[in-house]
């Protein structure tokens, strides 16, 4: 099924006799739903879309390529910078806008714009009973009812399919230049990026890539950048002597979102997000192909097939997802949390459409 | 604005529920005297009044679960309360509800400046959580206008925003876990110092749930450092329709100013008669605050001044020193002050899309006109976010009704244009009955069924939020 509007859509879930797989681009394969395959990648279109009000409203089957590129056009963009997994978990696919959505995606820039959650201003959904729910709107502000738009968010279409999404945008930047600090290891490089993230200097990412070393971003007028180049390089001069990355700074970030270090790596593909200041003791308790953002508070991690990478890490505060390969998905939750979990998910999806293969649990 | 008919099975029983109350709380934590519970019987939506079955004051999350229980047995309503200085009535009882205040949980837990965050007690106010880190050069960024009072459990409950939520976010951007006890008097943790959920995003779902959900009793909050200097900007125009031009155009440009603050004549001259800031004699007027280094900020205000210009202001005013900061601010923050010195005023919370700010201005007069009612604007012109004050006089017999049906047509006009019946303070009683001209019953009934799922006898703050009519099966 590929419905073309949200009343198509809603139609197509009232009439199904059994689970659903949703799927928009396919890029993202970590809930391993099972049944009739829903293609929400009709549902495309920019329905709102104002510069001055930094104000974008899309169907939310539109490719995020489009998306990046009308933004682009007006020299905005989605501040929480969406990155792409297809690569990593070995997927093939045009990632949408809405499956950015349902994963709660968010890139290097979430340390200091937020995250996908925190753009997101508005939603359309369709729930388990085929009906179109709204929440939120198209305004930043905006306290009126309960936030069903972060639920939506991050729950992998558990509760519902997207049809449309309301974004915040943000100002691309005028210019950007990136420090990095080779040589670190990754704990060496979480106490770096805590130093930068404490500082005044608006640090817009702070990651570790192996064989690149620490890197800090730093986003905004040319003059500003330059200066908190000049004071961030000085604060962290204890870390070692900064290089500078001007050109190669953009290229930088996108490998890092994209987990291109762990690229064709055989294994499992396991991402942790938590506690910055615990990073290290886990990266050395899991001892195996990692990839730090967000300071430290995300590790990616690639280990053998088989492997309980959470009871490896143990003890850690916070949460570690398996996004490719066999076993439990997600972190298992308190028992009254999970009771509220199933709860919801009664309520939205009363006959189970969204949840089929998913006893995992989310 | 109607409240529900108490329950008087509930009024019967009040001997009963206050002595099992007794029973699980120190003697000094419940209250039921009438002299002393009439402390309680509003909040700053002080029209609204109703005295409160008993005031339950605890001192940790296990007396808070305790009292839920013994609640929860009885099927009393309970009204969770911070500082009380909601503005929509979130925090206002019915007088079979008891009223569970926070306001004795005052402790920080932990300050972890390199994780960048900290774990308060939700009785704490919000500026004191600042005070807590700012020694060490970090803030707390959400700043409500009534940080000084307002508590943390309330600005979680209510997803309280402030001037400089333009760059910073409002309370939901900026709170990483709870504990929450249930209205079983279940003690759930959700979240926790790292980033987003790792299931369903409960935490976002229980921030600004208006106290429906739960009881917030801990908070882990993000905390920011604090950036090297900050320097406001006033300037003035002949025009709302042309301030309002600029607002855009500074947004469009790609300078993200931390807070964009805009006052409109009426509300200009009550400010200058009462805090003398020395404020130019205009139609409208910008406050726009950039942060950053010496070299940052002058490069930043060197481009508002380049775009301020096109627009032919009448003034444009740069500080130079603390002391022209202070005075540039001095009549925003003085603005609701000096209202209140005139009149008595409601101030209203509408947000609507930054384009439609001259239309829904000049749309506002006609209708204060028409109401012959004077209406002044002082609001956050970033984010959309209109604080119209009404001006009224509580003295004057209907005059108060006039003044909420004006209030309720400027709310119909903010979600005509596209925006939503309140941008930060919250629906509470105040905005209640006017869910349905922003939501449908299907996309209540969704968030009703929220609601059924955490709270499952809707005894939480039931009459709020959702138009009486709506809830009322759920209700018992």
């Amino acid at each position: 099924m590929k419905p073309r509007d949200e009343s198509e859509l809603a139609e197509a879930i009232r009439a199904a006799a059994g689970p659903l797989r949703v799927a928009g681009g396919g890029t993202r394969p970590v809930v391993r739903a099972q049944g009739d395959a829903l293609h929400t990648n009709g549902l495309t279109g920019v329905h709102l879309y104002e510069p001055a009000a930094l104000t974008l409203v899309v169907g939310a089957g539109t490719p995020l390529a489009e998306v990046e590129a009308l933004l682009a056009g007006e020299r905005q963009r989605l501040g929480f910078e969406p990155v792409r997994w297809g690569a990593l978990l070995g997927a093939v696919g045009e990632s949408t806008i809405g499956g950015v959505v349902a994963a709660n995606v968010s890139g290097p820039r979430r340390v200091q714009t937020g995250a996908c959650r925190d753009a997101l201003i508005g939603a359309r959904f369709v729930d388990g009973r085929g009906e179109v729910v709204k929440s939120g709107g198209r305004v930043m502000k905006n306290v009126t009812g309960y936030d069903l738009v972060k639920l939506m968010t991050g729950s992998w279409g558990q509760l519902g399919v997207l049809s449309e999404v309301a974004f915040k945008l943000q100002p691309a930047a005028a210019s950007e230049a990136t420090l990095v600090l080779e040589g670190l290891d990754a704990g060496e490089a979480v106490a770096a990026m805590a130093a930068a993230l404490g500082s005044p200097f608006d640090v817009s990412g702070a990651g570790w890539m192996p064989d690149v070393g620490a890197m800090l971003r730093l986003e905004g007028l040319a003059e500003s950048v330059a200066y908190r180049v000049a004071r961030l390089s000085a604060a962290l001069a204890r870390f070692g002597t900064a290089r500078i990355e001007r050109e190669g700074s953009g290229a930088l970030w996108r490998a890092l979102g994209e987990v291109a270090p762990l690229h064709g790596l055989a294994g499992v593909v396991w991402r942790f997000s938590l506690k910055p200041s615990e990073a290290p003791r886990v990266v050395a308790r899991l001892d195996c192909p990692v990839v730090l953002d967000w300071g430290g508070g995300l590790i990616w991690a690639v280990l053998p097939e088989g492997i309980d990478a959470r009871a490896l890490a143990a003890p850690y505060s916070g949460h570690a997802t398996l996004m490719r390969g066999k076993g439990v998905v997600f972190q298992p939750e308190a028992p009254a949390v999970t009771a509220l979990g199933n709860g919801l998910r009664a309520k939205f999806d009363p006959r189970g459409l969204f949840s089929g293969g998913v006893g995992d649990g989310i | 604005m109607q409240m529900p008919v108490p329950n008087p099975a509930i009024l019967a029983k009040k001997a009963a529920v206050v002595a099992a109350l007794r029973a699980v709380l120190p003697a000094d934590a419940v209250i039921d005297a009438p002299e002393e519970t009439r402390a309680y019987e509003c909040d700053a939506l002080a029209a609204y009044r109703a005295q409160p079955l008993a005031v339950v004051l605890p001192r940790t999350t296990g007396e808070v679960a305790a009292a839920l229980k013994v609640c929860h047995g009885f099927a009393v309503p309970v009204v969770p309360r911070g500082a009380g200085t909601s503005l929509a009535g979130g925090a206002m009882p019915t007088e079979d509800a008891v009223i569970l205040g926070v306001a004795r949980m005052t402790a920080v837990l932990e300050v972890d400046t390199a994780n960048r965050f900290i774990r308060v007690e939700a009785g704490r106010t919000n500026l004191a959580v600042t005070a807590a880190v700012e020694s060490e050069g970090f803030f707390y960024a959400p700043d409500p206008s009534s940080q000084l009072a307002c508590l943390i459990a309330g600005n979680i409950a209510m997803n309280s925003g402030g001037a400089h939520c333009l760059k910073y976010g409002v309370t939901t951007n900026n709170l990483l876990g709870v504990t929450l006890v249930t209205m079983a008097g279940e003690v759930l943790e959700i979240g926790g110092p790292w980033n987003d959920a790792g299931g369903f995003d409960l935490l976002g779902l229980v921030c600004g749930s208006e106290g429906q959900l739960g009881v917030v009793t801990e908070a882990t909050l993000r905390i920011l450092p604090k950036p090297e200097g900050a320097r406001p900007v006033l300037i003035g125009f002949d025009s709302n329709a042309v301030a309002g031009a600029c607002v855009a155009d500074i947004i469009r440009a790609g300078v993200l100013p931390v807070a964009i603050e805009f006052m409109d004549r009426p509300c200009i001259r009550a400010t200058e008669d009462f805090a003398h800031a020395g404020y130019p004699d205009c139609e409208a007027l910008l406050i726009v605050e950039v942060e950053g280094g010496e070299a940052e900020i002058a490069e930043q205000l060197g481009l508002i001044r380049q775009i301020a210009m096109r627009h032919a202001p009448v003034e444009f005013r740069e500080s130079r020193s603390e002391e022209e900061s202070r005075k540039i601010w001095l009549g925003r923050k003085s603005a609701f002050g000096a209202m209140g010195q005139i009149n008595d005023y409601v101030c209203l919370d509408g947000t609507i899309p930054v384009s439609a700010l001259p239309q829904v201005l000049s749309r506002i007069a006609e209708l204060a006109k028409t109401a012959g009612l004077e209406v002044a604007n002082v609001f956050h012109a970033g984010d959309g976010n209109m604080h119209p004050l009404i001006l009224y006089n509580a003295n004057l017999p209907g005059d108060l009704e006039r003044c909420e049906a004006l209030g309720a047509d400027i709310l119909r006009l903010c979600v005509e244009v596209g925006g939503c019946l309140t941008g930060e303070h919250g629906v509470g009683i105040e905005k209640r009955d006017l869910m349905l001209t922003q939501f449908n019953g299907v996309d209540l009934e969704a968030q009703m069924r929220v609601k059924d799922v955490f709270d499952p006898l809707w005894l939480l703050n039931p009459a709020k939020v959702f138009p009486l009519d709506l809830s009322a099966e759920r209700r018992c």
